[in-house]
């Protein structure tokens, strides 16, 4: 069995997988519940100022995106950070990490975008003996109207000041938790990255009304008639998710800085993916609040069995293997060409890709007698839509042409060298060949 | 003398009231709206779908179960009825086994359906829970239409002339509309009146007259009716039954498979049936499994149903087949019936073996002999004589098109019709397209 001991900022946890700030790592009985469970760390929900805690609304706090047969595709929450005393929190924290040497224990913070409030926070959160903190300039909703959250987040020059003064008031790591709310993250992750940041964590939740009740007219979840919008997350973020952490890793002027992938992690393959494309650990939450805390065995096995088969020894062996093929569309090899295959012995006959790419794309699907489907090579892009809608797995694949082969579409011989849009003669702007 | 379930001879009793009860109760009980929805999540939405290619009146299913899926069981409803003005009956009684559930894709990868007749009935039942009814009629033509027979042809036919402004009365020889829905089918089919309740449904549409006791032949013929009607659609159905031609069929304890069923059906107490304690039925389709399966939850030891061919040629699908096996029916293949015999009333059956090799049945000579107290013929039934002029193909009334017999303004559809499939679905179908067919030649 592969060993999935995870060493993240100096940080140990036996394995990758850690429980994201969230309603399930709210207190003590929660965390010591998922450490039971295999959880290899937590990030304790957002612990605020010294003082009268925040309230929550008492109405409904989470709306939803259900897939088929009600499964949660998507879920998004209107609560705000730990509503608990500063003190209890602190106190359950120590007392956990002490009884849990071998897991991570990160505190995510919040506070007043002032030094002094950190100040006085940091030296607190130290003596719990935690391994270090996740600072939340994410969260979309409540706090950001006082401030605070996505607020700082979408605005570099604070992330940046914040970091700095963490890193000036606190000696283990900084992880910055980064809002997906902007237009570009590589700037918020450079920001993070000159404050000194050890890490950056995301996506935090993505803001969002998932739905309007059409009979009170109120958005979900409604509180006495009216919503707010809230944050996003489930599986539906994920490729969201994977495409900012893609765009840390590979950007030169963050390139190397340690991530936390969150976004959606509801398997192994999911973890395995975003630890591929750079991630050093993966944070999950709404897998454990739709399932429970029992789904990190399946990850666990799931992704120790597929390193295995692999023949990788530890999780370094893979993490960022698969930022080297994240490019840019001008590098795509347009020399690259496939048709759509479909196996007759697969073929169930239901007509999807038929309908999807008659009416939709190429009209490359030939419907026959008997429901037969064929590809019509002289007409099909690769477009990848008959696959994408094909409800049986393998039934159609994307098969690619040999070079010296004639692509029935353009009558053109497939070529064997490399050549992308920077060199196509159909670019105002290619440079010629040398 | 024993009593209860081993009591001889043709008597009530066998079983306690409570048991038959619920021994009739709903063959498939209705899917809750979570069921519904865990069901329809299964349809794939497939284009140029092939359970409507399967199905007689060509319901879009893909699109009904959409609307479902989509929370609105009513517009899936109208989705039905606009094709199918029986789709709630037809949830319930097609053999959608050999239908669009025969058909579905979902059996080449799982071997199981989509659910497509409990969906059916899931969305019709919401709509009619409200007694709604979805359709309107058009602005009145002054053309009058006679329909003779209130089964699911006339009842279909009736009802889309209706919706297209015409009068039409409806002519029943019986003393209540609903034909076969109402006088046979299995009760454990059709529960709590369903079939009464959706004729009163169906005629919500207004413009159509029922008058029961009307019986073609009977003081009431066709000339009559195209004196005082525009047209004339006939939905007889079949009244005449087979004879099996053996001695003995004449003893007390012999009778047609059809007419129990129908007291059955109409039956305020079923406990007050009387049913033997070995019953044989003679035959191979719906009405011989559902007179035996009936029979068996009635309290009847032994239940034989006795088919002159090989189970592969049997009309019953095999999930009829299986369903009256697991009701502890006997079934029994490549036999038919020679004698009947007793002294004063039935004591049993004598059988001979088949061989159907050849394609005839060909008798072998060897014969087995049932203990019997009652049996049951469902060997198929007849046209009990055709209306004067309309011309006869194979014992039933020949049409051509959308169901247009020999004469002029005479319209025929249902079991009476030659190429009919016995189908509550198939006569509906052929209701509705002579409907379609006498609009426009009305209109024309």
């Amino acid at each position: 069995m592969a060993d999935l001991t995870t060493e993240f900022l100096g940080i140990r946890s036996p394995n990758p997988f850690w429980l994201a700030s969230a309603p399930p790592t709210d207190k003590e009985y929660n965390v010591r519940r998922a450490f039971e469970a295999g959880w290899g760390g937590v990030v304790w929900k957002t612990l605020g100022e010294e003082g009268p805690p925040v309230v929550n609304v008492n109405g409904p706090r989470y709306g939803v995106i259900h897939g088929p047969d009600r499964r949660v595709l998507g879920l998004n929450n209107i609560e705000l950070i730990t509503d608990r005393p500063l003190e209890m929190n602190l106190e359950e924290i120590a007392r956990v990490k002490a009884d849990y040497p071998d897991r991570a224990v990160i505190v995510s913070l919040m506070v007043p975008c002032e030094e002094q409030a950190w100040k006085r926070i940091l030296p607190r959160v130290a003596e719990t003996g935690a391994d270090g903190i996740e600072l939340n300039f994410g969260c979309p909703h409540g706090m950001s109207e006082r401030g605070m959250g996505s607020a700082v987040g979408q605005v570099p020059e604070y992330i940046e000041m914040v970091t700095r003064w963490c890193k000036e008031n606190y000696d283990r790591p900084v992880i910055v938790k980064l809002t997906p709310n902007i237009t570009d993250i590589r700037y918020p992750a450079r920001a993070a990255k000159n404050g000194g940041a050890d890490a950056v964590s995301l996506i935090n939740t993505v803001s969002s009304i998932t739905s309007v009740n059409l009979d009170t007219f109120s958005p979900e979840p409604s509180i006495d008639g009216k919503g707010s919008h809230g944050g996003y997350c489930g599986p539906a973020v994920k490729p969201i998710a994977l495409n900012m952490v893609a765009e840390i890793a590979r950007d030169p002027e963050t390139a190397g800085l340690p991530i936390s992938g969150i976004g959606g992690v509801t398997t192994w393959r999911d973890a395995a993916e975003f630890m591929a494309l750079g991630a050093g650990t993966v944070q999950v939450c709404t897998a454990a609040m739709t399932y429970g805390f029992k789904v990190v065995q399946e990850m666990v096995s799931g992704l120790s069995d597929w390193m295995d088969a692999k023949g990788y020894a530890s999780v370094s062996d893979f993490v960022g293997r698969a930022v080297p093929n994240v490019t840019d569309w001008q590098y795509l090899n347009l020399n690259y060409v496939a048709k759509a295959r479909i196996d007759q012995d697969k073929c169930i006959k239901c007509g999807r890709c038929y309908a999807a790419c008659e009416d939709t794309s190429h009209q490359a699907i030939l419907m026959k007698e008997d429901r037969v489907f064929e590809v019509d090579d002289s007409e099909c892009v690769a477009c990848n839509l008959c696959v994408d809608v094909c409800p049986v797995e393998g039934c159609i694949d994307m098969v690619r042409l040999q070079p010296g082969e004639v692509d029935p579409r353009t009558g053109r011989v497939v070529e064997a060298e490399y050549g992308n849009w920077t060199t196509h003669p159909n670019n105002p702007m290619a440079r010629a060949a040398e | 003398m024993p009593d209860g379930v081993h009591a001889p001879g043709i008597t009530t009793g066998r079983l306690p009231k409570e048991q038959i009860e619920a021994n009739f109760g709903d063959l498939h009980p209705p899917l809750s709206p979570h069921e519904a929805a865990v069901a329809a999540d299964r349809c794939y939405f497939c284009h140029d779908a092939p359970c409507v290619a399967a199905c007689p009146t060509e319901i879009d299913i893909p699109l009904f179960i959409r609307q479902i899926q989509a929370g609105n069981p009513k517009g899936a409803a109208r989705t039905i009825l606009s094709q199918n003005i029986l789709g709630g009956m037809c949830a319930r009684v097609c053999p959608t086994e050999t239908l669009c559930e025969a058909d579905c894709v979902r059996n080449t990868a799982e071997e199981r359906p989509v659910e497509i007749g409990r969906l059916q009935r899931f969305a019709t039942d919401t709509l009619m829970a409200g007694n709604e009814h979805p359709f309107t009629r058009a602005a009145p033509t002054g053309r009058r239409v006679a329909v003779v027979g209130a089964g699911p042809a006339g009842l279909a036919c009736a009802h889309r002339l209706a919706m297209h402004g015409h009068d039409v009365t409806i002519f029943e020889a019986r003393d209540k509309p609903g034909g076969l829905n109402e006088f046979g089918i299995a009760a454990y089919k059709t529960v709590d009146g369903f079939a009464a309740r959706e004729v009163d449904w169906l005629l919500q549409i207004g413009g159509i007259t029922v008058r029961t006791g009307q019986r073609l032949g009977d003081g009431l013929t066709l000339e009559a009716l195209l004196g005082s009607h525009d047209a004339v659609f006939l939905g007889v159905g079949l009244g005449g039954v087979h004879a099996l031609g053996i001695p003995g069929e004449d003893l007390p304890g012999v009778r047609d498979a059809v007419d129990f069923i129908a007291d059955l059906r109409q039956a305020r107490d079923l406990s007050a049936l009387p049913v033997g304690r070995d019953v044989v039925v003679i035959g191979g389709g719906m009405t011989a499994v559902d007179a035996a399966v009936q029979s068996k939850l009635l309290g009847a030891e032994n239940v034989t149903i006795a088919y002159r061919r090989g189970r592969e040629e049997m009309p019953a699908s095999r999930y009829e087949q299986d369903l009256a096996a697991s009701k502890g029916v006997r079934l029994m293949f490549n036999v038919r019936p020679t004698r009947i015999l007793g002294d004063g009333a039935v004591q049993g059956v004598e059988l001979e073996y088949t061989d159907t090799s050849g394609g005839r049945v060909e008798g072998t000579g060897e014969h087995v002999t049932l203990v019997a107290d009652q049996v049951l013929k469902a060997i198929g039934q007849t046209l009990d004589g055709a209306p004067e002029g309309v011309e006869v193909t194979g014992g039933k009334i020949a049409v051509t098109g959308a169901g247009r017999t020999s004469r002029d303004r005479v319209w025929a559809g249902g079991d009476c019709v030659a190429g009919g499939e016995d189908l509550t679905v198939t006569a509906v179908t052929q209701g509705r397209d002579a409907a379609e067919d006498i609009h426009a030649s009305l209109t024309a």
